[in-house]
């Protein structure tokens, strides 16, 4: 055997399977498994935009450190799909493992010389005990769970605890689960040489209180909390999930006990033009509202995106942006539409965006951008991604603080008309740019006024006088910087030695960022971070770059779209901004963040020849 | 272009109804749109309706899409919010108001462009979901506010003010609104007003989606070419079209005529038009015959007016979606919030 890759709890493993074979929930259990031995792991689905018979992929990190980014590389693949077969078995790191169905034999020239193969009879252990095809596909990934828990020394017992509780009250689908596992476990205890592999899962204690979850599931969630009562949507890849979770919530926690009724209405929309403008009628009713979309979602929503910016009625929407443009690379990840959805619309518009890094702040900034809305009454784009979106992720629990009341911003009552107070719609009485509402049907008399989409004076009177259009758009300015100090602010780690080299990144790009500082800060190359957590920017993030001679801006995208907005936003010298992108649909890797800025420091240090030589 | 506010005096001797307001209240800003506009009538119509009703202004949301017709709404209940979206997409704002509160009176007002062209799509979709709501298309054929081109509605072979004829399909939007599952289906004229009122009454008392279509002549109409008020013209000049002083002012065009019978009226530009208003004995819960009346009116080239089609006890989107009573807008935190307790349990479940 070659040299096999020995590493205790800090692996890749990745399953190659076959879209529509049930692989799935099996990966997933694999996954889980671990996590309950104490020991982070980060999986990732990729796969394909098409429904059955296509290739799918399942990669687990299993990392002790706790780095949820992910690495690159391949210690032990798992190849089920015959039909990716080559490119599978290139990709496994020198001195990793391959583990296959070997119910077939296959010739030697079909492995490589610096793996380790590892065979099971799979098709045959499964045909053996099963003989109804669908649970010999079932069973198949169940039975390979189990011989792999052997070679990694994965507790079996949590699994059995994971079966009983995915099959609780359902005794006969959990006795046969345990069999299959057994079946595995029994073949591989038997038959292969458990020692030679050098991959192994040790107890830990380094998961704690933590949650795994998707980012989805937990927007959905932040949505509940945040008081959403209007849901409307259109299905997209990788949203739709987030309306399907948003349902599945609101039907546990949102009715009401005596009445079994429902306090939440959710609309599937006819399409994304529609869901946005379900959105903007409730909002401008007073509800709270919000839509989930990807791309090609958010161009359809374009034009009302600009009247609620500009008539000033809130709006949340939650894209969870893929690969672009266009219908681009529809299950891939992306950073890829800040451009177009933060200055969405014709004329001069500019919206807020939000960029959680993980399923925790998908949680808090869906939340928060209710809130946001509210109180600045404009749309606000919580800008997630499928890598986010959709792949379980360890994070931080949940937190609500009961004391939170939801925010409604400065609304207008009845008692306060009554009162006589001056309401002018569009008047800015607090000098924040931000100017009072009333809800339609507020009081008999007083506070109604018109809302569209064309100029109008401080009393919503439409004007086209150029006097009075200026004040109004010197005043939506003066609320998008309102909108700066109120949004989540930077977070800013700070490198052990002093430096004047930054990076500044944002939303996924997190966890495989915390992994490429301490790489870089190993390899000698300190440098300060900030994560950008919110468009307007902060001031300290023109401050920060002045700190620093040269920062690197990482991106998942082409264009460098957040540099872009930087360089538009603040006056700086261009050449401070070096961009370091990564665009392939794949989410970013601690290595190529570590490897491309340590290039670029590099180069920064080389003296000009003349320099040299004067 | 400014907003003009009507005067506030009223007459002591206006009589009040019984919700305490006078026919005034009901009215709104100064019209802008050309003298003798159908819209203007409809928006009488409408005025007239909420006030026979009792209705408390406050509590109607206007809300249109963008034309001519869509500019309606600031000319009555001037108490109330109105909100004039985009183009063609006021259904599904309306949709998403009434999601929120379905306590107030939802009036929708379109026009024949922006429902049967850019906005056909969300027209059908309102209409199937049952949102509750008095949805009128003033039609005048054409697109009014961008001068006089072909709406989806216009008929085949009518010809434009600029000679070009008309070679596609009309949309009837009354046979549309029955197809896509409306509740109550009306058409009248929007010079007739005794077939109007009561329409629009009943439209709005209805709880379902109720869709009136009423034809609305466009004075615009007999432009022609050479003519200072033509819409060259006046693009030319770079105005509004809905400016008074460009626009001849026409009388308002009026007809009164018995159940059961045929009037033929003329249009501003000449042209003939032919309503039948349906007799007494017509019954307009039978859907299928309710759509081969239509059907048989448009062979016979006639406008077919009425209460078309009525499903006394509709479901409306609410009931649906079985919401709550309580309006949603007015849901609390404590009301939408499950707290922290019950996340602490959500955590435990996803470790
Ligand atoms: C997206 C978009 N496209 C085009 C227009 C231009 N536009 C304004 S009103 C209108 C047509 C109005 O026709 P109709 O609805 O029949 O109303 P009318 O003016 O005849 O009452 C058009 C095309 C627009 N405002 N928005
Ligand atoms: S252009 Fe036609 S539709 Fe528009 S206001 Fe004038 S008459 Fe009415």
């Amino acid at each position: 055997m070659p040299q096999a890759i020995a590493a205790v709890n800090d692996f890749v493993v990745k399953f190659a399977n076959v879209n529509g074979s049930g692989s799935a929930s099996a990966n997933e259990l694999f996954a889980r498994s671990i996590l309950r031995m104490g020991v982070p792991v980060s999986p990732r689905n990729i796969f394909p935009s098409n429904i059955q018979g296509l290739p799918t992929w399942y990669e687990v990190r299993v990392t002790e450190k706790g780095y949820l980014g992910r690495r690159g590389g391949v210690d032990m693949m798992v190849a089920m799909n015959p039909q990716t077969w080559g490119e599978d078995v290139r990709e496994i790191e020198p001195g990793g493992y391959l583990f296959y169905d070997s119910t077939k034999p296959m010739p030697s020239s079909m492995f490589r010389e610096d793996i380790n193969v590892i065979g099971v009879p799979l098709t045959a252990v499964t045909n053996a005990t099963y003989s109804d095809a669908r649970q010999r596909q079932l069973f198949k990934n169940i039975i390979y769970v189990g011989a792999l828990s052997v070679l990694l020394d994965i507790d079996p017992e949590e699994i059995k605890r994971l079966f009983g509780e995915q099959f609780k009250g359902k005794e006969k689908l959990l006795d046969s689960n345990v069999k299959a596992l057994n079946l595995g476990r029994d073949w591989a205890t038997q038959h292969l040489d458990v020692g030679a592999v050098k991959l192994k899962v040790r107890r830990a204690d380094n998961v704690g209180k933590r949650i795994f979850v998707e980012g989805n599931n937990a927007a959905a969630l932040g949505a509940v909390y945040g008081g959403a009562t209007v849901c409307a949507w259109y299905p997209i890849t990788p949203s739709s999930s987030l309306a399907e979770a948003f349902m599945a919530h609101c039907k546990r926690l949102r009715h009401d006990k005596a009445t079994g009724k429902a306090k939440y209405a959710i609309v599937q929309a006819e399409d994304e033009l529609a869901s946005i403008g379900m959105v903007i009628g409730a909002a401008w009713n007073g509800a709270r509202a919000f839509t989930s979309t990807s791309g090609p979602g958010i161009s359809l929503m374009t034009e009302f995106i600009g009247l609620a910016s500009f008539a000033e009625v809130p709006a949340v929407i939650v894209n969870v942006q893929r690969g672009g443009p266009s219908t681009g690379m529809p299950t891939r990840t992306q950073q890829s539409d800040l451009l177009s959805c933060a200055y969405a619309s014709n004329g001069d518009t500019k919206h807020v965006l939000l960029f959680p890094e993980d399923p925790k702040e998908c949680f808090d900034f869906t939340a928060e951008a209710l809130d946001l809305a509210d109180r600045l009454q404009t749309p606000v784009f919580v800008m997630t991604d499928l890598d986010i979106g959709m792949n379980h992720r360890l994070c931080h629990p949940f937190e609500w603080d009961d004391k939170r009341d939801l925010d409604r911003g400065k609304v207008m009552t009845a008692e306060e008309l009554q009162a006589g107070k001056n309401f002018g719609r569009y008047l800015d009485v607090d000098g924040d740019g931000i100017p009072y509402r009333t809800y339609p049907g507020t009081h008999p008399t007083k506070g109604s006024y018109f809302t569209r989409g064309t100029t109008k004076d401080e009393y919503a009177r439409y004007s086209e006088e150029g006097a009075v259009y200026v004040r109004n758009m010197e005043r939506l300015q003066k609320k998008f910087m309102t909108a700066a100090r109120i949004a989540p602010q930077p977070v800013r780690y700070s490198s052990p030695k002093a430096t004047r080299h930054g990076v500044i990144y944002f939303g996924s790009t997190s966890p495989a960022m915390a992994e490429a500082l301490d790489h870089l800060e190993e390899g000698g190359n300190h440098v300060n971070a900030l994560r950008v957590r919110a468009f307007p920017f902060a001031q300290s993030v023109e401050d920060f770059i002045h700190e620093h001679d040269k920062v690197f801006i990482v991106e998942q995208n082409r264009d460098a779209q957040l540099r872009t907005m930087i360089l538009s936003e603040f006056t700086l010298d261009a050449r401070k901004l070096i961009p370091v992108l990564h665009y392939d649909g794949t989410p970013i890797t601690a290595r190529f963040i570590a490897a491309d800025i340590a290039k670029k420091l590099a180069q920064l240090k080389v003296v000009p020849f003349e320099k040299a030589a004067s | 272009m400014t907003y003009i506010a009507k005067p506030k005096l009223h007459h002591p001797s206006l009589v009040k109804n019984k919700a305490g307001y006078t026919r005034r209240d009901y009215e709104g800003a100064v019209s802008t749109l050309c003298a003798g506009c159908g819209h203007d009538s409809i928006s009488a119509a409408i005025i007239q309706a909420c006030y026979e009703l009792d209705i408390l202004p406050h509590q109607v949301a206007k809300l249109s899409g963008i034309g001519c017709s869509s500019k309606a709404p600031t000319y009555f209940v001037g108490a109330s919010h109105g909100f004039n979206t985009v183009h063609g997409r006021m259904p599904s704002v309306m949709t998403g108001a009434n999601l929120a509160n379905k306590d107030l009176i939802y009036m929708g007002v379109s026009g024949d462009g922006d429902s049967a062209s850019i906005g056909l799509g969300q027209f059908a979709h309102v209409m199937r979901r049952g949102v509750n709501m008095t949805y009128i298309v003033m039609n005048n054929g054409v697109y009014g506010l961008t001068k006089g081109q072909f709406s989806a509605t216009a008929d085949k072979g009518s010809i434009s003010k600029k000679g070009v004829a008309n070679s596609d399909e009309s949309i009837d939007m009354v046979s549309l609104a029955i197809l896509m599952g409306a509740t109550f289906v009306g058409r009248s004229f929007s010079g007739d007003k005794h077939q109007l009122v009561p329409l629009i009454k009943a439209a709005m008392a209805h709880k379902g989606a109720a869709f009136l279509d009423v034809i609305s002549p466009c004075v615009a109409f007999n432009n022609h070419a050479g003519s200072t008020k033509s819409y060259d013209y006046v693009r030319e000049h770079n105005e509004a079209l809905n400016r008074i002083d460009f626009i001849e002012g026409r009388e308002e065009i009026t007809a009164s005529y018995e159940p059961g019978t045929v009037t033929t009226v003329q249009q501003h530009d000449g042209s003939l038009l032919r309503l039948r208003k349906l007799g007494e004995e017509y019954d307009p819960s039978d859907k299928i015959a309710a759509m081969q009346r239509v059907q048989e009116g448009l062979a016979a080239g006639e406008v077919v007016t009425g209460l078309l089609y009525l499903d006394a006890a509709p479901k409306d989107l609410h009931s649906n979606l079985n919401t709550v009573d309580v309006p949603l807008n007015r849901l609390k935190t404590a009301d939408l919030c499950p707290g922290s307790a019950t996340l602490d349990r959500i955590n435990a479940g996803l470790r």
